[in-house]
């Protein structure tokens, strides 16, 4: 790519970038929230036209009109956002547009795409249920089904936008096993991600980028977590979570006997009881798909259980609504923000107030005031760096880590007394995660119960007094936050301990 | 904590036990309307033909008997929907209670009399026809995420066009240019939807109105000073197909139709294979659910959108001209009457699904039929009452007891690149 600018109203999300990527190779894309990166990809995918420069494809000057083209060049991309059609199963998203056909008028073999999905699920041990429906599968599931997808397709040049943001450190493992091979097999490998230490351990080069330009280009020998991060956002970033002990006062949740179905009547959270208590945290570790999503639903009032209690302060409130949840001081912060967490058709402002629009003093009886929401967004913009031109534009524009800087700045600039967190920094970069997990533990110091389920270890062991382990819906192991180590939670996650 | 509990907020219980919950009690409501308005106080024998000819296949029952029948089967299947429920099956068991219901409303109200009931399904399949059209067309545009609200448009130019063609030229003709002309209004619609953006229940709204409005004064203008010469095109027979027509009952209502009806069916096969087997459906669902989740799989959705509201179109029009060739013989203003929009209705009955639409047009299309016969039975009861009751049970049906109807997710919404 070379010389490529890209202008949005109000932002130039590229600023004359030039990048180049070989065969062989593995190239780290770093930079903070709103840098341009995946701007810069779907240029090179053909999503978006860019404004000046041009892509040139072994030598050649190449133009994408739209993806196809790219395509058809070799250009294979995991986006950051899923592109999965929800009500489709795990396999006909896979083969969607290179579908496998028998017969004059295009029939699908399903049977030879489902071997075949199998078949890659299997040899890159990227378990899946192929007649699975998408929109019951956990984020975790779904980052799988996009990373299949692409080796499905088999491409010359493949990037990777952030596809390790929901997994865990085995799946990493597993991850970086794929693209070693495939860089092997002379692939071109691009990979984004906010976490530095996986780029220093996989990348053969790496390019930092900052407001749309290229800062830097570095080689992992020669670079460290803390210069890297200095690097993108421009000043030393505190690597560790200071934190004090945790001085644990009452129950605020208790959950006895809980008993949660998934949308297919599978029991996803099997009789699970355990209490967080005001002034802790308590981190929930698992592989996704054991039983995560289903608890935080049902304890967030979206799903409700088949059997047990649960109880907010005292209180039951088995089977209240998700308002009830939000009237009493429950912050939930979901695990797909696109999903369930924002209206993307809405402004910031108006995502801001998602959570409070119709209580004083964002409203008056039944009329909004808007320029009290406008001006509480743009403290909370300015409060949670979240980069955005201003407080009307939709959340749609807005890149990955700022949308879900967005949510949690929504959740947490309320009273909270139980904060309820799913993957809270997923995508957020290391400048704004150190600010949001010394909120988290702020919120904690000033009383409120903090449950976060994460399927980042790192994250977990940093915030956690208290970590409870899930493994087939069932919690299998509680350890106390200081004396864990990662590889005795991976133990747990992976059932192989009890 | 401010305790809040139980003011503005409300225990919720998950859709489906409150849906199984709404249809029992309505089974049990039924059960006891059939008892109390059919079976108490009502006497005589009815005698159903299911044969050509009275006495034929005869098949007689005490309409007090029926009824009585009747109610206490809805009671038994009002108990079970509310202790255990029919699960996976609830859907069928219902469509069948709806016919027994149907079956002794008619005993009811011809008690004493003979009723050709074979007649009268052969009408609904001609009555639904149009309404199938109107919905199939509109399963083939909405699943790829544009709203057709012109449908009605469409069936109206079609008939004008089969009618005018079919006279000057052939009927076969006839029928080629209808659908030729109703797919021309779908290009129409599209461009505007597609490439312009502009709101899709407005452009639809555009597209009847300006097929109402040319065909009425094209109409007036020049078909009724010379309707012999170009507004008679005659009425296509029906054809009978050697040996399915002559499966007993069954074969005289479905295989001794004309041509159009026998196009629907293969419309309704197609299109079900198409959709959900090929990877043109797949295809087209993608676009409809999530277009740029198919973008970035190198699928055109803007091409996929125009080549299948074009197809939609041409099935508009072709079921356009079954007003005029296939069953008046001849254009009148408006002869269309709503059949387009309640195809929409049946469309979203039917839950975009061609099986489903046809169901649901045969629905309306026997609720049209028993107007029909209720004409002529004589009641006692008002008849504007009677008339809208089918109507009625539709809106139950639908509202309560389908359950959650999802159109395609990206349905109405233009696709912007960028
Ligand atoms: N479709 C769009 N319309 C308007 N502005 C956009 C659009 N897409 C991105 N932007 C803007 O371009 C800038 C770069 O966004 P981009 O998504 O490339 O960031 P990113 O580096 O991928 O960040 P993250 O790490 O948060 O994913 C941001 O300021 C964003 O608001
Ligand atoms: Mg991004």
């Amino acid at each position: 790519m070379r010389n490529v600018t890209k202008r949005f109203p109000g932002v130039v999300a590229n600023d004359s970038v030039d990048l180049t990527i070989e065969s062989g190779e593995i190239l780290g894309l770093l930079g903070e929230n709103g840098a341009g990166k995946t701007t810069l990809m779907n240029i090179l995918y053909g999503l978006y036209s860019a404004d000046e420069g041009e892509i040139l494809v072994d030598g050649a000057v190449t133009k994408f009109d739209d993806p196809g083209d790219a395509i058809a060049a070799g250009i294979g991309m995991v986006h950051q956002h899923f592109m999965l059609v929800p009500v489709f199963d795990v396999t006909e998203n896979v083969v969607l547009g290179v579908e496998p056909t028998v017969g004059p008028v295009g029939t699908i073999d399903m049977t030879e795409a489902r071997r075949e999905v199998q078949e890659i699920s299997t040899q890159y041990r990227l378990e899946i249920d192929p007649s699975a429906t998408v929109e019951d599968l956990p984020v975790g599931i779904q980052q799988r089904i996009e990373i299949i997808k692409v080796l499905f397709r088999d491409a010359e040049i493949i990037v990777f936008d952030e596809p390790t943001a929901v997994l865990t450190p085995q799946e990493v493992e597993d991850f970086f096993g794929i693209i070693n091979g495939l860089k092997e097999s002379g692939k071109g490998i691009i990979f984004i991600t906010h976490k530095l230490g996986e780029i220093l351990e996989i990348a053969d080069r790496i390019a930092v980028l900052r407001r749309g330009k290229v800062v830097g280009e570095v080689v992992p020998a020669e670079a460290t977590e803390e210069q890297l991060a200095e690097m993108m956002v421009g000043r030393p970033v505190d690597l560790v979570v200071e934190k004090e002990d945790a001085d644990p006062g009452e129950v605020v949740l208790s959950v006895t006997d809980l008993l949660v179905r998934d949308d297919r009547q599978h029991t996803a959270v099997d009789r699970v009881s355990f209490e967080v208590r005001s002034g802790e945290i308590v981190g929930v570790a698992g592989v996704q798909g054991n039983g995560q999503t289903e608890l935080v639903e049902a304890l967030t009032g979206l799903t409700v259980p088949l059997s047990g209690m649960i109880h907010l302060g005292g209180e039951n409130v088995t089977l209240v609504s998700p308002r009830f949840m939000h009237r009493n001081s429950v912050a939930h912060v979901p695990e797909d923000r696109q999903r369930s967490g924002l209206i993307l058709d809405f402004d910031v402002a108006e995502n801001l107030v998602l959570n409070s629009y119709y209580d004083e003093p964002y409203s008056h009886g039944i009329r909004m005031d808007w320029d009290y929401a406008h001006q509480h967004a743009d403290q909370l913009i300015d409060q949670y760096d979240i980069r955005t031109p201003s407080s009307t534009v939709k959340v749609s524009s807005l890149s990955g880590g700022n949308q879900q800087k967005l949510i949690v700045a929504r959740e947490f600039s309320r009273d909270t007394k139980l904060i309820i967190a799913s993957q809270p920094t997923r995508g957020i970069d290391v400048g704004s995660i150190e600010y949001v997990h010394a909120r988290i533990v702020a919120e904690r110091d000033a009383g409120a119960a903090v449950l976060i389920v994460s399927s980042e270890l790192d994250e977990i062991l940093a915030l956690s007094d208290r970590i409870l382990v899930m493994y087939r819906g069932r919690i299998v192991a509680e350890v106390t936050g200081g004396e864990a180590t990662a590889t005795e939670l991976g133990l747990y996650m992976a059932g192989l301990s009890t | 904590m401010t305790a809040v509990a139980g003011t503005a907020d409300f225990v919720r219980a998950p859709a489906e036990i409150r849906r199984a919950r709404i249809l029992g009690i309505v089974y049990l409501l039924l059960a006891t309307v059939v008892f109390l308005f059919f079976a108490v106080g009502t006497e005589g024998d009815v005698t159903f033909r299911l044969g050509d000819q009275p006495g034929d296949l005869d098949f007689t029952v005490s309409a007090q008997v029926l009824a009585t029948f009747t109610a206490v089967v809805f009671a038994f299947l009002g108990g079970i929907q509310l202790t255990k429920g029919f699960g996976a099956k609830t859907n069928v068991v219902l469509a069948i209670a709806i016919g027994l219901f149907a079956f002794s409303f008619l005993g009811w109200a011809a008690a004493g009399k003979s009723l050709s009931l074979i007649g009268m399904l052969g009408t609904t399949v001609a009555l639904a026809a149009p309404i199938a059209f109107g919905a199939l067309s509109g399963v083939m545009c909405e699943r790829v995420g544009v709203i057709n609200i012109g449908i009605e448009g469409m069936l109206l130019t079609g008939a004008f066009t089969g009618a005018v063609v079919g006279t000057v030229m052939s009927p076969l003709f006839g029928i080629l240019g209808a659908a030729i002309a109703g797919g021309l209004m779908a290009l129409a619609l599209a461009v505007l939807a597609i490439k312009y953006r502009v709101d899709q229940i407005i452009a639809g709204v555009v597209i009847n109105i300006f097929a109402l409005g040319l065909t009425s004064f094209l109409s007036s203008q020049f078909l009724v000073e010379n309707a012999s010469g170009l507004n008679n095109p005659g009425v296509l027979g029906p054809i009978r197909i050697p040996l399915l027509a002559e499966i007993p009952v069954l074969g005289r209502i479905l295989f001794d139709q004309n041509i159009f009806i026998y196009v629907m069916y293969l419309l309704v096969a197609g299109m079900t294979y198409g959709l959900f087997k090929t990877r043109w459906g797949l295809q087209s669902r993608a676009v409809g659910e999530h277009p740029k989740a198919a973008d970035t799989l190198g699928i055109n959705v803007f091409r996929r959108r125009y080549i299948n509201v074009f197809l939609g179109g041409l099935i508009a029009g072709f079921g356009g001209a079954y007003f005029t060739l296939g069953s008046v013989g001849a254009f009148n203003e408006n002869m269309t009457a709503g059949r387009g929009f309640i195809g929409l209705a049946a469309m979203i009955f039917g839950r975009w699904h061609p099986v489903g639409a046809l169901g649901a047009a045969l629905v309306f299309g026997f609720a049209d039929s028993l107007q029909v016969k209720l004409g002529i039975l004589d009641t006692g009861i008002p008849s504007e009452f009677l008339l809208s009751a089918p109507y009625l049970v539709t809106i139950i049906v639908v509202a309560g007891v389908v359950g959650k109807a999802r159109p395609p997710a990206a349905d109405g919404q233009p696709y912007i690149k960028e």
